[in-house]
């Protein structure tokens, strides 16, 4: 790991290119803020590119008459967040999505909720608006009222402009927002001939429930459980993120044993997770046994949460401060014996998986993302690891308590469905190692630490390792204690645009296996 | 594949018995029991055998889903009581609707219900569906499932378990 000196050559660098950066005090430890004047911010974009920074996330707050518009980079595990300032009311700032595919959405849906224009974006239609506001209407800006002026119907949008094709044999297959399984709302708009897949268009937007605005002026327990409903697979992870952000604004350190039971509780929804996703694409394939396998694996697992912490899905056992409820001795016990017992089933299963031809015959080769597109779109988590990005903050930018042991990332490099459902495999192989290190690691202690009221306008970063990949959680508090600002980054935002390009010159019959594979969530990326 | 078959047999049947009731498990397991009983009964005399059920998702954080999904887990296997999940509301008998209706979802529920042919049930899926939860009403939500369709039985829950799921289609069937 390089120490700090990278920040320090692209500084020169910036400096050498004519672009002034203004040195912030730093809103969380390790993470710099600079600043730039908005005609520089391409310039920025562009110079961090060819430094080979990684478009993070990207996110505004209003502040009087003025908004910040923040994007955040990353390289070799140090995180740089910078800002510029731009004027109510001219708001325009030049579009860096130019230089990272990756910035794309996210401008567009700062975009429609704060009415910032990104000049040269390459792509301005609405993002996460469709009709529940009017198109002059900004539902983040400080006027606008939380109820909105919602019609009593609002309307399907209609108006967005998809891409066509043209041309004998091509057709076009529009697909949800209700989706045939049980599964979250979004709409796909395939081009295809034949049954291949000339082109996909994801349109998402159907689930947005307004998670911003309503974080504004909540204290931090109530922000805390709205966190862990940005998406309800990943409760745990949101959960941390906002706690760690707001613990970071108000300078609060959390109790060893506290960051422990975090890890324990983090790691299990991982694996909880990743086998429900391999029986789901053992399942998108008409393997029928990996699926029941799975599925009973998983619930042998829920069960063991609900009796340890109280929850199937572990919601709200991660609190501003700590953690809600201790683990007793026979409670480690039960973990322990959880993960013998899977280990041992795992050892079965995987061996009758990878023999079954008929499911290689389907896997390799399928949903192929090469490792130059995911790096391009700075996919994140399981995606981006099976597609050669060796990048986890659990290791790279290690946060209490992955900073006392040392933390194996899995890679695979072929960017394949077989590789994404590997790597899920080696994922769960880690975390339950990490969780008996973390069981061998708790000593006697407190559970929460005493809350200090940060000061109004105190910012704190939170950005941890949840399944899905790194999230980014940025909190901004107002005075007496409440949310001033709340902006979760989940990491399905950036593989999100992954699965429209992994899913090129496959047959449209293995989309829903292509997008099991990836597995995004509607829920986060909507807000 | 040996491996499979071996494993196939070594797993054995793990889903929780409706019959005869079990001497050795208490609680929950006893209680899915004796609801399975029930819930076949009902629906072999109301609905000729079987229900149809088509979820629909109108704003939720995901997390009802996922326990909707566990109920075809091997545990639960809602489908041996007549119970089973389809892939268009043009053949549901019931809706389980989940979520805080979220705006941009309204017109897409409403569609779904007119697409369900009569008689048709709706189920309001846990505490967003009841009463707007987390969410409440807003700007982006129109909260409860009951503010958009009309809704004929509520299960709350953030989320529900398989077993409070159960639960609530079994009063729903029964009234």
């Amino acid at each position: 790991m390089n120490d700090m000196n990278w920040t320090l050559s692209f500084e020169r660098l910036l400096a050498a290119a004519d672009v002034t950066v203004e040195t912030l005090p730093p809103p969380s430890n390790n993470i710099l803020l600079w600043q730039f004047s908005a005609s520089d911010w391409q310039k920025l974009a562009e110079q961090a590119r060819s430094y080979g920074l990684r478009w993070s996330a990207g996110w505004a707050i209003q502040e009087d008459n003025v908004f910040w518009v923040h994007a955040l980079f990353e390289k070799q595990g140090i995180y740089l967040l910078t800002r510029s300032i731009i004027d109510y009311a001219k708001p325009e700032l030049p579009s860096q999505s130019t230089v990272y595919p990756a910035a794309n959405r996210s401008e567009r849906h700062t975009q429609d909720m704060f009415g910032i224009k990104f000049t040269d974006h390459p792509d301005n239609r609405p993002w996460t608006r469709h009709k529940a506001w009017d198109r002059h209407d900004y539902p983040l800006r400080k006027d606008f009222a939380v109820q909105g002026r919602p019609e009593v119907i609002t309307p399907p949008d209609t108006e967005y402009a998809f891409v066509k094709s043209y041309g004998a044999g091509t057709y076009e297959i529009p697909v949800g927002p209700v989706h045939a399984g049980i599964i979250e709302p979004g709409h796909f708009r395939f081009q295809a001939v034949g049954e291949l897949i000339l082109n996909l268009e994801e349109r998402l937007g159907y689930v947005h429930k307004g998670v911003e605005k309503i974080a504004e002026g909540r204290n931090p327990e109530a922000l805390a459980r709205l966190a862990g409903r940005v998406s309800g697979d990943t409760t745990v992870g949101h959960c941390w993120a906002a706690c760690m952000a707001m613990e970071r604004a108000a300078k609060v350190d959390i109790p060893p044993r506290a960051a422990l039971i975090r890890g324990i509780l983090a790691e299990r929804e991982r694996i909880a997770n990743h086998l429900g996703d391999i029986g789901a694409i053992c399942n998108d394939v008409a393997f029928v046994f990996g699926q029941m396998q799975f599925t009973r694996l998983r619930e042998n697992w829920l069960r063991t949460q609900a009796g340890i912490f109280g929850h199937r899905l572990l919601m709200d056992c991660v609190i501003p401060g700590g953690v809600k409820s201790d683990i007793s001795a026979a409670d480690c016990d039960a973990v322990k014996h959880d993960i013998s017992r899977l280990r041992k089933e795992l050892s079965d299963i995987i061996t009758a998986l990878d023999l079954n031809s008929s499911l290689e015959d389907r896997l390799y080769t399928a949903g192929y993302l090469s490792e130059d597109m995911a790096a391009a779109y700075g996919t994140v988590g399981y995606v981006g690891r099976a597609s050669g990005q060796d990048f986890d903050v659990r290791r790279d930018a290690a946060y209490a308590p992955y900073d006392r042991v040392t933390v194996k990332v899995a890679m695979e490099t072929q960017g394949d469905i077989a590789s994404r459902l590997w790597i899920r495999y080696k994922e769960i192989m880690v975390s339950m190692k990490l969780i008996e290190r973390f069981l061998g690691l708790l000593e006697p202690g407190d559970i929460v630490a005493n809350w200090q009221v940060p000061e109004a306008g105190s910012l704190g970063l939170g950005i941890i390792d949840g399944w899905r990949g790194e999230i980014v959680s940025f909190v901004r508090f107002g005075a007496d204690n409440l949310i001033d600002r709340f902006y979760p980054r989940d990491p399905s935002q950036l593989n999100w645009p992954a699965l429209e390009k992994l899913v090129l010159n496959n047959i449209v019959p293995d989309f829903p296996v292509c997008n099991k594979s990836l597995n995004g969530s509607y829920s986060g990326n909507d807000l | 594949m040996l491996r499979l078959f071996k494993k196939i047999l070594t797993t054995g049947i793990v889903t929780e018995n409706i019959k005869p009731v079990s001497r050795t498990e208490q609680g929950r397991e006893d209680e899915l029991e004796r609801m399975g009983v029930e819930v076949k009964r009902l629906i072999d005399r109301k609905f000729a055998g079987s229900i149809a059920i088509r979820q629909v998702d109108a704003g939720s954080c995901n997390g009802c889903e996922l326990e909707i999904h566990a109920l075809n887990n091997p545990y639960y296997d809602i489908e041996r009581f007549g119970i089973h999940f389809v892939a268009s509301p043009r053949h549901a008998d019931v809706l389980l609707v989940t979520g805080p209706v979220s705006r941009h979802m309204q017109a897409a529920l409403l569609r779904t219900y007119q697409a369900t042919p009569d008689p048709k049930w709706v189920v309001a899926v846990g505490d967003c569906a009841a009463c707007g939860g987390e969410f409440g009403e807003s700007y982006a939500c129109c909260g409860a499932v009951s503010n958009v369709i009309p809704v004929d039985a509520v299960i709350s829950g953030c989320p529900p378990t398989p077993l409070a799921l159960m639960k609530g289609v079994l009063g729903m069937i029964k009234r």
